[in-house]
């Protein structure tokens, strides 16, 4: 669609504009200042300059949960991406069962987080829950408390069954949208399946893939509430990822600079590899010719 | 089997999907391999265990879920449930979460609308940049910004109120809402407006009347987000409230105290949040994906 050019639109920008200001900017600010200034309590501040920032950089604790948050994205991007196009390829194109599926699959998402916590740390508990009294009478050894490897799985596998809907639903979309007239175009080609899907259904669904990607990849990347409720972080600190750090060192001890200077990197991070995806979308979305 | 699905009835009957619907009538399921049905219901089956295990939980005593392990409950009770809907310090943590997320959805609806339009209708300065500055919003970690939004709504007196946590949700959901409000607009085509302004009506007027019905699903998905969003967050409502505003999801971590933890309490607080999600959902299933494309489908 061509756009007039219109100034006065501001106007109408204008209380989104006001309120996310109020909300968002004024917030930011205070965390830039206290990244800045060091306090010795009474409210009273010094300058610190990059103080922090130096600190922050040099320690070994940011980089552990960066590295850890790196790898938890990775991996269930790896694991939901394709699975979600997988199950998005296998349900069913309309009709009641499309409606039922459709219900039944979006309800992981609109169950608040701290209650995916509880359901799989009930869920994963040897003496009560059906996965870990399963796992312990098939004779495997499973505690997401003590090891660290089940503690992984268990935050992984329930990412999955948490969000590998959103990707399902997303790639169900843009498959929905395809003409039919492809797929006879592919029939009187004699196309094989694998073709059909990697030269008509993935170019289809790319644009809603990297959506997809995006806020897989964003949300990933802030989760705190679930591995929080189900292993508050650990064992040790191995389940401890970017956000859960930032809380505890923000409202937990009160280490207001360095959790300062924690919380811009953070968001830079965010911002940049974000700032991507975007870019490669709607350079996708002119190319599609939206 | 597939074809039995396909025909199932409720076909076609979806509400606004029925041009859609009529002009996919040319079968497409030859492309669809046979383990599909099987595929599906290994997913709905992982997908829905854990949530019938909770459910199974909450109708059990505490002594059976803690003494002898059964697939379903032999000594079926409501007496979680009672308890919950009966104690007003349970309830009420519903009453507020329920307060503040239409709060939330109402504010952020009312200040998208107007953004949303201006963004699929005009270019001016900036707009690319402020688009996407709304969107980095929507990145930010609430982790973020849970100690500033503390400072900033104790200083001016908001601690602790509905409106503090409906205001601090709209960080996410005011972006969110634009986006998919922008992406329905876009396909209402320019020439509606453009002939309701030659017929004499003002923007105001065109916007009520004239354009808010033609995108009235739109409208719908995006409430039903901002609801959705709201709803399930737990770090920004838990860190702006202490009594008079608490939501049910810090309320549940109070089960945790008193002697030992109280599972059949938990489940079935859990089980409680699960249903207003449920409801709505059902209202907007041709929708979610869509939605959830943030209208770019």
């Amino acid at each position: 669609m061509n756009k007039t050019v219109n100034q006065k639109a501001w106007f109408l920008v204008l209380p989104v504009l006001v309120l996310v200001a109020f909300s968002a900017v004024i917030p930011l600010m205070t965390v830039v200042n206290y990244s800045v200034q060091d306090t010795f309590g009474n409210n009273q501040f010094f300058w610190a300059g990059l103080e922090w920032f130096e600190d922050m950089l040099a320690s070994d604790r940011m980089w552990n949960a960066l590295g850890r948050q790196l790898m938890f994205s990775a991996i269930i991007l790896a694991i939901e991406v394709p699975l979600g196009i997988f199950v998005a390829l296998n349900m069913p194109k309309k009709g009641f069962w499309a409606s039922v599926c459709l219900v039944l699959m979006s309800l992981p998402l609109l169950i608040p987080w701290n209650v995916v916590g509880t359901i799989w740390q009930i869920f994963g508990r040897v003496d009560i829950g059906l996965l870990g009294y399963t796992l312990d009478k098939l004779g495997i050894s499973y505690n997401y408390t003590q090891d660290l490897v089940a503690a992984w799985i268990t935050v992984i596998v329930m990412d999955v069954w948490h969000w590998t809907s959103l990707v399902a639903l997303l790639a169900y979309a843009g498959l929905q949208s395809i003409p039919d007239a492809y797929y006879q175009a592919a029939k009187i080609d004699q196309a094989s399946r694998w073709k059909v899907f990697r030269f008509i259904e993935l170019p289809k669904m790319a644009g809603v893939l990297m959506i997809a990607i995006l806020l897989r990849f964003m949300d990933s990347f802030m989760i705190y509430t679930e591995p929080f409720v189900v292993t508050g972080g650990g064992p040790g600190n191995a389940t401890t990822f970017l956000s859960i750090d930032l809380v505890k060192m923000a409202l937990g001890q009160f280490d207001l600079g360095p959790a300062a200077a924690f919380s811009i990197m953070y968001f830079l991070v965010i911002l940049l590899i974000s700032w991507v995806f975007y870019t490669v979308m709607t350079n996708l979305d002119k190319r599609d010719g939206l | 089997m597939t074809d039995t699905t396909a025909k199932a009835p409720g076909a076609g009957t979806i509400p606004g999907k029925v041009t859609e619907t009529q002009a996919r009538a040319v079968p497409r399921r030859r492309f669809r391999p046979n383990g599909s049905a099987v595929v599906m219901a290994i997913y709905l089956l992982f997908l829905l265990l854990p949530i019938y295990w909770l459910i199974n939980m909450s109708l059990k005593t505490n002594i059976e879920i803690l003494g002898d392990f059964s697939l379903w409950p032999r000594d079926l009770t409501l007496a979680n449930y009672a308890k919950i809907l009966t104690d007003p310090s349970w309830y009420m943590g519903y009453v507020n979460s329920l307060i503040y997320v239409v709060m939330n959805t109402v504010i952020s609806l009312a200040v998208a609308l107007p953004a949303a339009y201006a963004f699929s209708r005009y270019t001016f300065l900036g707009d690319k940049h402020l688009f996407f500055w709304l969107l980095t919003n929507r990145m930010a970690p609430p982790a973020v910004f849970a100690l500033p939004f503390f400072q900033l709504y104790s200083s001016v007196g908001l601690f602790d109120t509905h409106i503090a946590v409906a205001l601090a949700h709209c960080l996410f959901n005011v972006p969110l809402a634009v986006w998919i409000l922008e992406g329905f607009m876009r396909g209402v085509p320019k020439e509606i407006d453009e002939t309701a302004y030659i017929d004499g009506y003002g923007f105001g007027r065109f916007f009520i009347r004239i354009f808010m019905p033609l995108i009235a699903s739109g409208i719908g998905v995006a409430a039903f987000f901002c609801f959705m969003f709201s709803w399930v967050e737990l770090l920004l409502s838990r860190t702006l409230t202490s009594v008079d505003a608490k939501p049910i999801a810090a309320t549940m971590t109070r089960t945790v105290s008193a002697s030992g933890l109280d599972w059949g309490v938990l489940a079935a607080a859990g089980v409680l949040t699960i249903v207003p999600g449920a409801l709505v959902i059902y209202f907007v299933r041709n929708y979610i994906a869509k939605g959830f494309a943030l209208g770019r489908v």
